[in-house]
């Protein structure tokens, strides 16, 4: 045996040393084994610190991301507001559309069903400028055949009757107005008496004698008596009944939604017409699409589909 | 001084350092994560190779060539097994044996704790690898590899520089005496 002198050691190893490794690297190159055994020895040595550093990373680069690599959040934030703005605006007008279209087809399906009865679609294009009086205006008059002491409704019931004839437009005075009645009847209990205003919200039954019976909840339609709108044109529901001498104090929430009118028919005839199979094919119609509290915002639509 | 004892090679006194325990294998196996973890998370620091330096530092400060050999040869022998089935087991292992052997024996008769010094030795020691590995590659596995270029010449310096403070923080490694 050889001796290698101490000075030397250190060379010889590595000879040694690079020699092995020159050999592995010739067995791998013959047999293509790549050394699986050292690899799976050293990967799982160094997995659980890859680990922790990919969570240390992670963490680091969260403060950094978060906390100061802030130059440009200001003007992204500043942009993003402006984008959001113009979003909100187009969803704002999106959700109007939708809720004209909703309308819009209720009218033509409520219009569709009505063919036979001649009636003018109009849109409402101002209201009363003061609370003494709770009128709309309409955009058809004289020229579209439009009249006084005519019939106004929606889809949904009664609306009031036409009390000033223009040239293009023409007033309407709303059922909730102090001045404005309706020949009306209970559904149920065919209890006929006018239906009045009182310039709030709700309407009231006149004249319902204190022996008769009312229900909350009963349906109240026009009469037809009062000869300016056809008999079952749905009025409201009783919301209250008070006892009183000589007549009960009867409450009536109305059908139509009268604080917030875009469109209206204004019927030319009193030809009855056929309103409760419309009542339940626009509230199934009606309440997936439309969204909360959109139809205040909503433009007013163009009626034009429904003229005759 | 944080040293423990020292050569004497004629008129020159050369400080061999000696390292808390665990501190050369936590620092090995930290600089083979960070290593690994750098593809992954940041792209602009491949280049960068933080076990070679660790391998130059303990080299240069250990200044035991059979030590530092065979400290290269398990640095290198891990990076290849880390990087993959396409680089064989042997290819780094081959390149860090030379370092940690000649940074070793540089170590011990230079003085290598000058921050100019090491910047120089450890843009040497990188040119060095990389003539390894490319010399490895061509000969041993006849896969054709630049020699040098651009890019290479920016990573020796920026490992050069970034490995100075490196070399820094790793002296806190030090027992003192």
């Amino acid at each position: 045996m050889v001796a290698i002198p101490p000075r030397h050691r250190s060379l010889a190893l590595l000879a040694g040393v690079l020699l092995a490794q020159v050999m592995l690297l010739a067995v791998q190159i013959k047999r293509e084994s790549r050394g699986r055994l050292i690899r799976v020895w050293a990967v799982s040595a160094v997995t659980p610190f890859e680990r922790t550093g990919a969570w240390g990373f992670g963490k680091v680069r969260g403060v950094w991301h978060h906390y100061f690599a802030l130059q440009t959040t200001a003007r992204e934030n500043e942009a993003l507001r402006i984008e959001n703005d113009a979003l909100k605006l187009t969803i704002s007008q999106l959700q109007s559309k939708a809720a004209e279209a909703d309308r819009l087809g209720l009218l033509l399906h409520f219009k569709a069903n009505n063919e036979k009865t001649p009636m003018v679609g109009a849109r409402v294009i101002g209201a009363s400028a003061g609370p003494a009086s709770r009128t709309i205006e309409i955009d058809r008059g004289e020229r579209d055949g439009v009249r006084s002491n005519q019939a106004v409704i929606t889809p949904d019931g009664a609306v009031g009757k036409v009390i000033e004839v223009y040239r293009d437009s023409a007033q309407v005075l709303l059922l909730t107005d102090k001045e404005s009645g309706v020949g009306a009847m209970l559904v149920a209990s065919r209890i006929q008496s006018p239906v009045g205003g009182n310039g709030e919200l709700m309407l009231t039954m006149k004249y319902v004698a204190a022996e008769d019976t009312v229900n909350v909840g009963e349906k109240v339609v026009t009469s037809g008596m009062d000869k300016i709108f056809p008999r079952d044109v749905p009025v409201g529901t009783v919301v209250e009944v008070k006892p009183g001498s000589p007549f009960k104090q009867v409450r009536v929430a109305p059908a139509a939604k009268l604080d917030r009118l875009e469109e209206v028919f204004v019927l030319l005839t009193q030809e009855p017409l056929e309103f409760q199979k419309e009542a339940e094919a626009t509230s199934s119609a009606a309440a997936p699409s439309t969204p909360a509290g959109t139809s205040e915002t909503a433009p007013q639509a163009s009626p034009a589909v429904v003229k005759p | 001084m944080n040293d423990t004892f020292e050569l004497r090679g004629g008129e020159t006194h050369i400080e061999v350092h000696k390292f808390f325990p665990g501190a050369i294998a936590g620092a090995t196996i930290l600089a083979l994560a960070l290593q690994a973890a750098f593809p992954v998370y940041v792209r602009r620091l491949d280049f960068l190779d933080l076990p070679l330096l660790v391998t130059i530092y303990f080299g240069l400060s250990r200044r035991n060539p059979s030590t530092g050999l065979l400290l290269g040869m398990t640095i290198g022998l891990l990076q290849d097994s880390l990087s993959g089935p396409k680089v064989p087991l042997g290819l780094y292992g081959i390149a860090k044996t030379v370092v940690g052997y000649l940074a070793s024996s540089i170590g011990a008769r230079l003085d290598t704790e000058h921050p100019l010094a090491r910047f120089s030795l450890i843009v040497a020691f990188f040119v060095l690898h990389q003539a390894v590995l490319v010399l490895t590659r061509r000969l041993l596995l006849a896969q054709p590899e630049p020699w040098f270029n651009l890019h290479l010449a920016m990573a020796a310096g920026v490992n050069a520089v970034l490995g100075v403070p490196l070399f820094l923080l790793l002296d806190r490694l030090r027992r003192s005496s």
